[in-house]
């Protein structure tokens, strides 16, 4: 419960170490403003979690290409987050604006990296 | 177009040009031009011919509350007020889409309560912001009732074919504006046994013409759509999705922008995202608006006049 606050609290930081579950599991932050994602393309663990950040006026959504994730529509200030348990390559968009697109690589926690 | 059948080819092709162009100079000064000149031209031409007009509003996002206009709904209010005013009635109304901001029931519920105070038939068709809830429920139990597909349709009035289609959904990641194989597969049997000489009015949010891609406003396959179209003598095609006013001719096809009723975007490319415009309170009126259309019996072109809440 308490790990769980603590992830809450610190979504608004870029890059949070929390000290439970995965060792050095991270919470990554992506902005949705200007009609992008910010930053565009993202390198992660397997066990990071990826917090998407909607700072626009206007609402969108965060789709994975092949399915592997998908938000509701965000309206200004909603956030949407996904743990990414499996290593890979993972291209998304927002389902309302398809030109608006994004790009999180997962790397095992062994060190080996997916391709991108 | 055709090619040249013999050594008179040629002069009929120039022939062709002045006339497209004298065309095109028409609609500029109709669709584009100083509202007042209009107003002249419209009530001469009504006096000897009366036209069948309908309306076109677009993009009301009830339920938008940000800086750009904390109270959409109260726009909206002013442009049925607006519809109310008209001095000639108009057969119907056109909606082309993000009825709602965020696809919620209350926005639903209030933008039917303004609308409807124009007493007016409406012919719907979904901005993305109207289809934002899982199954598309929403959108589909109000206005979907006798459509196709997901939600495309056609109608005749007054001899002229309209053609509501559906360019927001099963979006492609990286792409625009996405009408799919069934719906070009239906437009084309629509179309089929109609004669060349049917008017035809087509109206879907996003553009059908490439208005700036880098900003999503185009339409992927609707080249597919337009290709169906060509035959006919006279096409209008009604969009909204920018909240801005723009026109295009190509052929025989002119293509339309309408302004929201909620708040404005800008000019392609003039800011760094096509996000809600913020402009001072008292400009704001001046970049909402209606627009009515009207059809005269021969006439290739349809009169479009854009009318602002104010100034």
């Amino acid at each position: 419960m308490f790990a769980i606050a603590i992830r809450a609290a610190s979504a608004a930081v870029m890059l949070i170490v929390l000290a439970s579950g995965f060792a050095d599991a991270a919470d990554i932050q992506v902005k949705i403003d200007n009609f992008t994602f910010n930053p565009q393309r993202v390198t992660v663990k397997v066990g990071d979690t990826v917090t998407w950040l909607n700072e626009d006026d206007i609402p969108h959504t965060v789709r994975a290409t092949a399915g592997d994730f998908k938000s509701k529509a965000l309206d200004t200030g909603d956030r949407y987050a996904f743990t990414f348990t499996k290593a890979g390559s993972y291209d998304y968009f927002c389902s309302l604006h398809p030109h608006m697109t994004g790009h999180i690589v997962v790397e095992s926690v062994g060190g080996a990296s997916a391709t991108p | 177009m055709t090619s040249d059948h013999d050594g008179d080819g040629v002069s009929r092709r120039k022939v062709l040009e002045c006339m497209t162009w004298a065309g095109t100079g028409v609609l500029w000064t109709v669709a584009g031009g100083v509202p007042r000149s209009l107003g002249l031209i419209d009530a001469a031409m009504a006096q000897e011919t009366p036209g069948f007009s309908f309306l076109q509003i677009s993009d009301s996002h009830v339920g938008f509350d940000k800086p750009a206009n904390p109270n959409a709904k109260g726009t909206l209010e002013e442009a049925i007020g607006r519809v109310n005013a008209l001095p000639v009635r108009p057969a119907f109304m056109i909606h082309t889409g993000d009825i709602t901001h965020l696809s919620k029931t209350s926005e639903f519920d209030d933008a039917d309560h303004i609308i409807s105070q124009s007493r007016l038939d409406v012919h719907y068709v979904p901005g993305e912001h109207d289809v934002l809830d899982e199954d598309i429920k929403l959108y589909r139990d109000r206005y979907g009732r006798g459509s196709k597909g997901n939600g495309w349709y056609s109608f005749d009035a007054a001899g002229v074919h309209f053609i509501g289609l559906v360019n927001v959904m099963n979006l492609k990641a990286g792409g625009l504006g996405n009408l799919g194989h069934d719906q070009i597969a239906w437009l084309e049997a629509d179309l089929r046994a109609r004669a060349a000489s049917t008017p035809i009015v087509v109206f879907a949010h996003i553009p059908l013409w490439a208005v700036y891609p880098a900003w999503g406003w185009g339409t992927d396959d609707s080249a597919q759509a337009l290709t169906l179209l060509k035959r006919f003598g006279s096409v209008t095609v009604l969009n909204g999705h920018i909240h801005q006013v723009m026109q295009k001719v190509e052929g025989n096809v002119a293509f339309h922008t309408a302004n929201s009723t909620a708040f404005p975007q800008p000019a392609p490319g003039s800011a760094p995202s096509p996000g809600p415009m913020k402009v001072p309170a008292d400009k704001l009126r001046t970049l909402l608006g209606i627009r009515s259309v009207t059809f005269k019996p021969g006439a290739q072109r349809l009169a479009v006049i854009d009318t602002p809440l104010a100034g």
